[in-house]
């Protein structure tokens, strides 16, 4: 098994496919010539030519309504969305257009695109390049929502991404590119539904995705060596559809739940999970589930008020302090 | 064009108007719902440019106002009707309405409720054309309002960058919505709108189906011939308003009598009754023919075929049973 940075399991995953099959391409802003910003692509123009790599304007809504159109046609197209934070300019064409189409056509045609992009803060990059937004995009009916911790997941999550017939949005984080972990040398396929109990505890469920995850295992350690406190971490990679189920699964061990996520709480993952929780398993709660989440500002670009916009590992851990109090 | 061909289209435009017509009447006694957007004056310029392009063959993508297009592609007019009145026959399976017709098997790529959201779709398309190397082009039928959206630019920028055999067909009525053309847009004519990308552009009359076959034909074979996109503009005019829900008092009575008298049926079947080629006894005939088909084929097939079931309400939201949800082996 090969340790692989996050970057270079994504870059892994778009080579097999495109060597596999010619109707997959990707598209994005510097992804050819450059080799993608986060070097997510880096070879591949080389290997595949111009009209499989291909770099485009900066025209966010064009392009992936271009891809889409393409898809219609059984191209594969993987769309790279250079931050996040630009896919607004985009989601007329992805709701209105990905994730609809199958559904007003009567299932006549469908868009299997997918769409990856780097959400979530770096350092100080300011308003308008720190969106996290996959709570948007996990509200719509017609598209997959996945988003992986792991340079493992990074890989697989693409691999199943271009094949299922679905539009797909992989929701990536710009500080996750350098992480590195263990890559199976085998070609796999990560599941596009479902959640992972990453670490077995008996306390409490700390329910992370992406980045968040590392913060949950962080947190678990403290509780674990200081607190004597055991807790279950679970990675929810699949945003849309959630597992209920796991989700359940591990409440109804646990009887505790806080969720931690890197977004601004409204409307987001932690109210979602929250409420499956409300749905399936009430009963075996012993408190009342808690959010740790970033709080509702416009990211600052001072260093120090962005650390207090962002929720961090010693939240997590007085919040689970606090509930057990309870 | 033979005579034989000029009477086919002058049948096929007036079974567009009077299909129309009877959609109009069908959502006064609400049998059709929600938004419904006519045709009725703009029939020359899909049916002429498709007469010049391969039906059926070739991709056609357009917006909302998409009856007439999808049928001109080949569909069935009762699929379509049934569409329209919401039943599981529907080329949408009751799912899309008016808005979304869709007919894959005839290459119609669908009606989309956005303006200007299939330009880019449309370039999609031929970038897909383009790689399997086909010689099918793409059609892209949208009014002059939608090229105020960005799509519009950024989908030609592409479409030339990349030389898609793309052909972007505007049909200029003028209007809007309810927004008279000059009110809204700062260069009237819209195919000089097009000259910033360095795509041959083309504005002819929409009124005379013979004029916009013509120049259809010199923008398909300069897209099919892979030379890159191309832009037809045709000057032409909606009697409606914009949907049904459009009262149409922005509009000067003397301004749709003007344009009453370019209507595209007349000025074909004047020509051809003045070319000794057509009788007033054979239009009437005509007439008659497609007002009967329409009644005892079309509605009865629309009013007696089922509603789709309840509970297949989720159906076709996401792929059924794909494998690759599930992933594999590692």
């Amino acid at each position: 098994m090969a340790e692989l940075m996050y970057w270079e399991a994504i870059r892994r995953a778009h080579d097999e496919e495109m060597a596999r099959d010619p109707l997959v391409i990707c598209m994005g802003e510097d992804i050819g010539v450059a080799g993608g910003t986060y070097k997510a692509t880096k070879g591949l123009f080389d290997k595949y030519g111009p009209e499989r790599v291909i770099d485009t304007p900066i025209s966010e809504n064009g392009f992936t309504g271009l891809g889409i159109g393409a898809s219609f046609l059984g191209v594969r197209p993987v769309i790279e969305i250079m931050s996040v934070n630009f896919a607004w300019l985009a989601m007329d064409q992805i709701f209105n257009t990905a994730a609809k189409v199958r559904y007003m056509s009567g299932g006549q045609l469908t868009a299997p695109i997918v769409v990856r992009s780097p959400g979530g803060t770096a350092h100080q990059l300011g308003a308008q390049h720190s969106a996290r937004m996959e709570k948007v995009f996990m509200g719509i009916a017609g598209l997959r929502v996945v988003t992986p911790s792991t340079p493992k997941q990074a890989y697989g999550l693409l691999k199943s991404a271009i094949r299922c017939e679905d539009p797909v949005f992989i929701n990536e984080h710009e500080l996750m590119y350098n992480l590195k972990g263990e890559v199976p040398d085998q070609e796999f396929f990560h599941p596009l539904e479902g959640s992972e109990v990453v670490r077995e505890g008996r306390d409490v469920t700390l329910f992370g995705y992406n980045i968040s995850v590392h913060w949950a295992l962080q947190a678990a350690e403290v509780l674990s060596k200081q607190h004597g406190i055991e807790a279950e971490v679970v990675d929810l990679y699949t945003l849309s559809p959630l597992d209920r189920a796991g989700i359940a699964a591990s409440v109804s061990k646990t009887h505790r739940a806080i969720i931690v996520e890197e977004a601004e709480p409204a409307v987001g993952v932690g109210s979602e999970v929250m409420a499956i929780i409300n749905e399936e398993c009430f009963f075996e709660l012993d408190a009342a589930p808690l959010r740790v989440s970033a709080v509702n500002v416009p990211i600052p670009y001072n260093r120090q008020l962005e650390k207090a916009a962002l929720p961090a590992v010693k939240d997590v851990v007085d919040a689970v302090l606090s509930q057990v109090a309870k | 064009m033979n005579a034989a061909d000029k009477k086919r289209l002058l049948r096929e435009m007036l079974y567009a108007r009077r299909f129309e017509e009877r959609c109009y009447e069908a959502y006064v006694e609400r049998k059709i719902g929600g938004f419904l957007h006519l045709y009725p004056g703009q029939e020359a310029c899909a049916i002429g440019v498709m007469e010049a392009a391969r039906p059926g063959r070739d991709y056609v993508i357009t917006g909302y106002r998409d009856h007439v297009h999808a049928i001109k592609c080949g569909s069935d007019p009762k699929v379509v009707m049934a569409e329209l009145f919401g039943k599981e026959t529907g080329s949408s399976k009751g799912r899309g309405g008016s808005m979304h017709i869709f007919d894959v098997e005839h290459r119609f790529m669908g009606g989309y409720a956005l303006v200007g959201g299939p330009f880019p779709l449309a370039a999609g398309i031929a970038k897909a054309i383009k790689m399997k190397g086909d010689d099918d082009i793409s059609i892209c039928f949208l009014g002059d309002a939608a090229n105020n959206q960005g799509t519009f630019h950024e989908s030609l920028n592409m479409a030339k960058v990349w030389d898609l055999p793309v052909l972007y067909v505007c049909e200029n009525n003028m209007y809007g919505i309810g927004t008279r053309i000059e009110r809204s847009t700062a260069v009237v004519d819209q195919y000089k709108r097009v000259c910033g990308y360095d795509i041959p552009a083309a504005q002819v009359d929409g009124q005379d189906i013979e004029t916009v076959h013509a120049a259809a034909k010199t923008a398909v074979d300069h897209v099919r011939s892979g030379k890159g996109p191309y832009f037809l503009e045709l000057m032409t005019y909606r009697y409606r308003g914009h949907s049904m829900s459009d009262s149409n008092a922005y509009r000067a009575k003397e301004e749709e009598r003007q344009w009453s008298k370019r209507d595209p049926i007349i000025i074909l079947r004047d020509r051809l009754v003045e070319a000794g080629e057509l009788t007033a006894e054979e239009y009437k005939a005509m007439d008659t023919g497609i007002l009967d088909e329409i009644e005892q084929e079309v509605i009865p097939f629309a009013e007696s075929s089922p509603e789709p079931k309840v509970e297949e309400l989720e159906k076709y939201v996401l792929a059924e049973n794909d494998p690759w949800v599930h992933g594999r082996a590692q």
